[in-house]
């Protein structure tokens, strides 16, 4: 967990006060919502189908039990007792009122948690990876230098006013669990030949109507010149980002039309201005922010304890095992993926009486943290090997152990046309019948690792794009149409799916889902070979001719 | 925000009414023929031509304390009188969200 010194808390609280006068003058009538509208988006509230939205920052994913307590109060008291953790780890909740926005704040502000920055046209939630510091392999934990970006960049009144929102992702790890190469800058953490740590820069990625996958601008920074390319990046955005054209406005597309070698020329004779200025990371400071951050004091504890050999006899324990526990980098532990995605239920929601309960759990089993991750799962990152058993059955009581992370009911999805006032059609309804036909353990299993991603418009908050099999609800003569994509991934090997054909109704795509499965499982050479090997090795012909030959 | 009274052209294909959210809690309101707003679509006011719409948006705009983001949303009207949203859209934004409102809830 990290600490927050005395700036950070007077920071927050003073943000709670000038919003409550805000909200004050907004209700009067002395603020027009045109004056209004800037300053809410400020603090994460836009306005919905039904009600008021807000949207909480979890700083790179990472939550302590008293401000998960305290997302389920806010929760309980301010809204219809539940949450929606997005796929920037945020939390959502969808049904606020706005004369009790600034109370909700100020019960947040109390633990440390606030809104800023995860709306309008400035730097949003710094996201990394969920097993950030726990990964076995891990270059260094990359919640430190998140935090440092966090730090300089919140409130800078440089990036206050972008010319678009923009989103940066850090990972330290081989495997990229952040999704670095769809966010508008990408960091991978690495070493350089002489052990001195620095990051690959990437930049331009992105969803929505002009997808991309980002480019590599140089292959290393050094650690201490990180916030002056950043920095460099960002200005010459600034400087020539669209701001005449929302759809245009996104660095994708001033790096797909300068074109990365003219860009990154751009940047380097911005950063050579400013990188040996302030700017240039003093090692104390990095040392401070590290040690801000504490870490659990480990037992030493047996690879396979008495607990597990004894528990791997259940057969249920072991179908949980094998896909929510995860290697830990300290002998004896695991990090475990809880699943917000049972059967028929909305992805990625959890209402207040599971977060006070899991609260409770990460404080009996793994240090009092908790983790939220960008597939709209949470996760336990410190627990003890011997007490999987013991936590598996509290999660089952609670709804929370639905063996199925990352398998074919692992969906991610938007909230769509239920909520959201940007969407075309519904993307919930699409998941919970998806997670019903693949309900089967068995199935699942076999079928093995596949991501579904679905949004419900055109700006693909469900990533429908790099899902393996993505799906994108439009609107066509007043009805809700989806058009499928298969071969989106959004790890390290980044890639964009293709679509298999013509939109189908609303009814249909549950059909249409299965006759994909159904073509994959035909069609792969052995049962190890995964979907995307097999999307991979075939191409999408095959697929839709399985689809399409009968409709 | 552009104001919707800044569309060049306001076009309606069907008895229409204006909605917008309350502006104190966010909930979804009917501008009616009183000048004022209710959570009622029963209570809505119908417009049936362009004209009739801008001047309802017109005064709905005006409102700016009472709701935000005013517009104009198409509805049917049956014989007996009752209004019914014209679209999904609307009919989420009147009955709720089609999921049951969290299946964990």
């Amino acid at each position: 967990m990290y600490a927050y010194d005395e700036i950070d808390r007077t920071l927050v609280n003073e943000r709670v006060s000038e919003f409550r006068d805000q909200v004050k003058r907004r209700l009067s009538g002395e603020l027009t919502e045109d004056e209004f509208k800037i300053l809410r988006l400020q603090n994460g509230v836009y306005l919905q189908l039904h009600a008021y939205m807000f949207r909480v920052a979890i700083p790179y994913g990472t939550l302590a039990t008293n401000q998960l307590r305290a997302l389920a109060h806010v929760a309980r008291k301010y809204d219809r007792g539940y949450g929606h953790f997005t796929t920037r780890q945020n939390i959502q909740f969808n049904w606020i009122k706005l004369a009790e926005l600034p109370d909700a704040l100020e019960d947040l502000a109390k633990v440390g948690i606030h809104a800023m920055q995860t709306s309008g046209n400035n730097m949003r939630n710094v996201t990394s990876d969920q097993w950030a510091g726990v990964a076995p392999g891990e270059i260094e934990d990359p919640r430190i230098w998140s935090e440092l970006i966090r730090q300089h960049t919140t409130l800078h009144p440089e990036f206050s006013f972008l010319p678009r929102k923009f989103k940066i992702a850090i990972t330290a790890s081989d495997h990229d669990r952040a999704a670095i190469k769809i966010h508008d800058i990408g960091l991978r953490l690495i070493k350089n030949e002489k052990g001195e740590t620095g990051f690959e820069v990437l930049v331009g990625g992105g969803l929505g109507r002009t997808p991309f996958i980002a480019k590599t601008i140089k292959h290393f920074v050094h650690g201490r010149d990180i916030l002056s390319y950043i920095e460099a990046i960002l200005r010459v955005y600034n400087q020539y980002g669209r701001r005449d054209n929302i759809y245009k406005a996104r660095i994708k597309i001033l790096v797909h039309e300068l074109g990365i070698e003219k860009f990154s020329r751009e940047v380097e004779d911005e950063w050579q201005h400013i990188r040996n200025s302030s700017l240039q990371i003093d090692d104390e400071v990095i040392e401070d922010i590290r040690s801000r951050f504490t870490y659990p004091s480990y037992e030493k504890l047996p690879h396979m304890p008495d607990e597990l050999r004894q528990a791997a006899a259940d057969p249920d324990f072991e179908a949980w095992r094998k896909n929510s526990v995860a290697p830990h980098k300290v002998q004896g532990y695991s990090i475990v993926t809880i699943s917000l995605k049972p059967i028929g239920a909305p992805p990625g929601d959890a209402n207040a009486e599971q977060m006070d309960a899991l609260a409770d759990l990460a404080d009996k089993y793994s240090f009092g943290e908790i983790r939220v991750g960008h597939e709209q799962n949470l996760a336990l990152p410190h627990v003890a090997k011997r007490d999987l058993p013991a936590l598996w059955k509290a999660l089952d009581k609670l709804g929370l152990a639905t063996p199925n992370v990352n398998l074919i009911t692992d969906i991610i999805a938007c909230p769509g046309l239920d909520y959201c006032s940007l969407a075309n059609a519904r993307s919930i309804p699409i998941a919970q019948e998806l997670t019903r036909r693949f309900a089967n353990h068995e199935l699942a299993n076999l079928i093995g690792r596949l991501h579904i991603n679905i949004s419900g418009c055109i700006n693909a908050c469900g990533h429908h794009h790099v899902g393996h099999i993505g799906i994108l609800g439009v609107e066509k003569n007043g009805e809700e149409v989806y058009q499928i994509t298969i071969g989106g991934r959004a790890d390290e090997n980044a890639a964009l799916g293709s679509l298999i054909g013509p939109g189908v109704k609303f009814d249909e795509v549950a059909d249409v889902i299965e006759d994909v499965v159904e073509a994959y499982l035909a069609l792969r050479e052995r049962p190890e070979e995964l979907f995307m090997d097999t999307v991979k090795r075939l191409g999408v012909e095959p697929f839709k001719e399985r689809v399409y030959a009968t409709r | 925000m552009t104001s919707p009274l800044e569309q060049k052209k306001i076009k309606i294909a069907g008895p229409s009414i204006v909605t917008a959210n309350r502006t104190w809690d966010g909930i979804v309101v009917y501008r009616t023929a009183a000048k004022s707003w209710s959570a009622d679509l029963s209570e809505a006011a119908i417009v049936r031509n362009s004209d009739e719409a801008k001047a309802l948006l017109a005064e709905s705009v005006a409102d700016d304390v009472g709701a935000i983001g005013p517009y104009i949303a198409p509805v049917q009207v049956g014989a007996d009188g009752k209004i019914e949203p014209g679209n999904l859209r609307e009919q989420i934004r009147r009955t709720g969200v089609t999921i049951g409102q969290s299946a964990q809830a």
